[in-house]
């Protein structure tokens, strides 16, 4: 090292840094899907669903079943398998409403049953599969773009296009449609939108059950960018919500931008300090959100 | 139901443990003393878990963080003492010897600070906002703090730290076995754990946190100061955590991070108040007897991960059936009869 021209050495810094940026952009686009499920539930139904990340690593381990099993591509296993997390997520939901929501137990009760089913499915996804890391297999995994200086591992680059596209079809769903919009409309005023005969709580299923649903995709790009083992979800817990929290509750472009920032800081911390210390990242976003702007990026 | 006064409250608690462990020395079985001494440890992090959670209404999944962190503090203190040589010259470090190593009361004070503290400032900087964040921030907490433990050589790190636990413990020319010492440590710290939830639950502090469970709005309207009573309500369940993991080091005998920040310490400090009930001290260890030993029993002969799903499946049936635990169902048996 000692013996390198200084010239040298700026490039490869430079290099480095360049591709931990675009490293981060990839990575921020995943964390958008990841969280575009919590941004509804959390942030528009006021829903505090810490189970999310269990469902993600269910749908991967989903994902990873068939694709074993079957050699069918990991994306397209997370779409045939989307209606099916939508009916548990509205299955869920019910539930939810019946035991806690209609007799306003849902601070304290409410978190503990879903602090529950995150901890039962970890725990059971640990006695079917056991605690070794998973993968899956597909085309795109292994070779990588080159542009000058630039790497783009499709491994990153096809989750991140997926994740983005995913982001984009609820984004119109929310605002163009008449259920979107009444999604919208049933975290700010759900009285108004009984006065339009509006259900507020089928409304808030469905919503609820795209929230899961998004969750099956999450999950398959997840275990296509990383080996996936059960408890790795805990550690989504952490970025999805302070992703939700620094974008704006309930705000989806909010969501975007705070996603590719986190993804951005925590690809640069990772590159320069050792990837060890990337889940310090997201907490530090959340308290330092919390402590300073609570509304968020782009909050009401 | 007769009240009777703490002092009484505390000699009977003594005094029921102290019959636990005479009857334990007599048979020499230490791993009763083993078993129990996990069984307190759980009844010391339930109540603690309580007084946050069962009075005031706000729920910390970072129970494991805050344990973890007493038992991390004693690591660092006892890991201090192996290195005064090589850090301190000799007249300084002569001086320290005599105060090293701490007996495990300080290393329990010590722990107790350190949790009650980051209790403390985790409260200020979110319970000033809505419930849910709070819970949140703990969950990420525990995340974090494990990412720190992780890289910090110091006590070290991944790899884990060993904790050499002296067989016998000299006092007052009597020799004791080292587990019973524990054994009685725990049992002092579930004693306190206890009356203090108690008094509390009595206490002008006690309707402070129940007027914030009921209705937090109301009460700040009424005059409460709501901030200020959740953050004593933080820090002591925050340091009562602390004090449930300052001994867990020599108890254990090899700490590391993944059994320090274990699942089985957050899920079994919020499962036990809710299966037994949240609204009085009696629930807390009502639930941590009951699973405590149930999961002793399920360890020994089942495996620890069933053991573990059984609690997660008991909490979520607890929470939809009977949202007031064991102890609620009692109290209604009790009513209908009556009526």
């Amino acid at each position: 090292m000692a013996a390198m021209p200084v010239q040298a050495r700026m490039d490869i810094s430079f290099d480095l840094l360049f591709n931990a940026i675009v490293a981060g952009l990839l990575l921020g686009g995943f964390y958008a899907a990841v969280t575009a499920g919590v941004s509804i539930s959390f942030g528009m139904l006021d829903i505090v669903n810490i189970a999310h990340p269990g469902f993600i690593i269910l749908g991967s381990y989903i994902a990873y079943f068939v694709n074993i099993n079957f050699g069918v591509d990991p994306i397209v296993v997370s779409i045939i398998m989307l209606p099916i997390f939508f009916a548990l997520g509205a299955f869920v939901y019910q539930v939810y409403y019946l035991s806690f929501e209609r007799r306003g137990q849902e601070s304290l009760r409410g978190l503990a049953f879903f602090f529950g089913l995150l901890f039962v499915t970890e725990v059971t996804l640990i006695l079917v599969f056991g605690v070794d890391y998973r993968y899956v297999e597909a085309s795109y995994i292994g070779p990588s773009l080159h542009f000058g200086i630039v790497d783009l591992p499709l491994r990153m680059l096809v989750p991140c296009l997926a994740a983005l596209g995913l982001f984009a079809a609820i984004e119109l769903f929310i605002t163009r449609t008449f259920t979107g919009r009444a999604i919208m409309a049933v975290s700010q005023d759900q009285l108004a939108l009984q006065l339009m005969a509006v259900d507020p709580i089928r409304i808030k299923r469905i919503a609820f059950g795209i929230s899961i649903a998004t969750a099956a995709v999450a999950g398959a790009l997840l275990i296509i960018i990383q080996p996936v083992e059960p408890s790795v979800g805990r550690e989504y817990i952490g970025r999805v919500f302070a992703i939700c929290v620094l974008g704006g509750l309930g705000s989806m472009p909010g969501t975007l931008i705070a996603a590719l920032l986190l993804g951005v800081v925590e690809s640069l911390t990772a590159t320069f300090y050792g990837p060890s210390w990337a889940p310090a990242v997201a907490f530090g976003f959340l308290l330092l959100t919390l402590a300073f702007r609570p509304a968020g990026l782009l909050g009401r | 139901m007769k009240a009777m006064s703490t002092a009484k409250f505390s000699l009977t608690a003594v005094a029921t443990g102290a019959l636990v462990m005479a009857f334990a020395h007599w048979f020499h079985v230490d791993y009763l003393f083993f078993a129990s001494y996990t069984i307190l440890q759980f009844i010391v992090l339930a109540t603690a878990w309580n007084i946050l959670g069962g009075y005031c209404g706000y729920v910390n999944f970072g129970s494991a963080a805050f344990f973890a962190l007493g038992a991390y503090s004693s690591v660092a203190l006892i890991k201090f003492d192996a290195e005064i040589d090589a850090w301190f010259p000799e007249g300084a470090a002569n001086v320290l010897h005599h105060i090293f190593p701490l007996p495990i009361p300080v290393l329990i004070l010590f722990g107790a600070l350190v949790s009650g503290v980051v209790g403390f400032g985790m409260g200020y900087l979110t319970l000033r906002l809505r419930g849910s964040f709070f819970a949140i921030a703990t969950l990420a907490m525990a995340v974090v703090l494990q990412t720190l433990i992780v890289n910090w050589d110091f006590v070290g790190g991944s790899r884990g730290a060993y904790i050499i636990r002296p067989d016998n413990l000299e006092f007052a020319g009597i020799e004791i076995n080292y587990i019973e010492y524990l054994f009685a440590l725990m049992l002092l710290l579930a004693v306190i754990a206890l009356a203090t939830a108690r008094v509390i639950e009595r206490s002008q502090l006690g309707f402070g946190f129940a007027t914030i469970r009921d209705d937090e709005l109301a009460a700040e309207a009424c005059g409460v100061p709501t901030l200020r009573l959740k953050l004593i309500a933080t820090t002591l369940s925050g340091a009562f955590m602390g004090m449930a993991g300052a001994p867990f080091p020599y108890y254990i005998g090899y700490l590391q991070p993944a059994s320090a920040f274990g699942l089985e310490y957050a899920v079994n400090s919020i499962a036990m108040p809710m299966i037994g009930g949240t609204t009085s001290w009696v629930g807390p260890l009502v639930g941590a007897i009951l699973l405590g030993s149930a999961q002793q029993y399920a360890t020994v002969t089942i495996s620890s991960a069933v053991n573990l799903l059984i609690v997660g499946l008991m909490l979520v049936a607890f929470v939809i059936i009977a949202p007031n635990g064991l102890i609620g169902l009692v109290q209604e048996r009790l009513r209908r009869k009556q009526s």
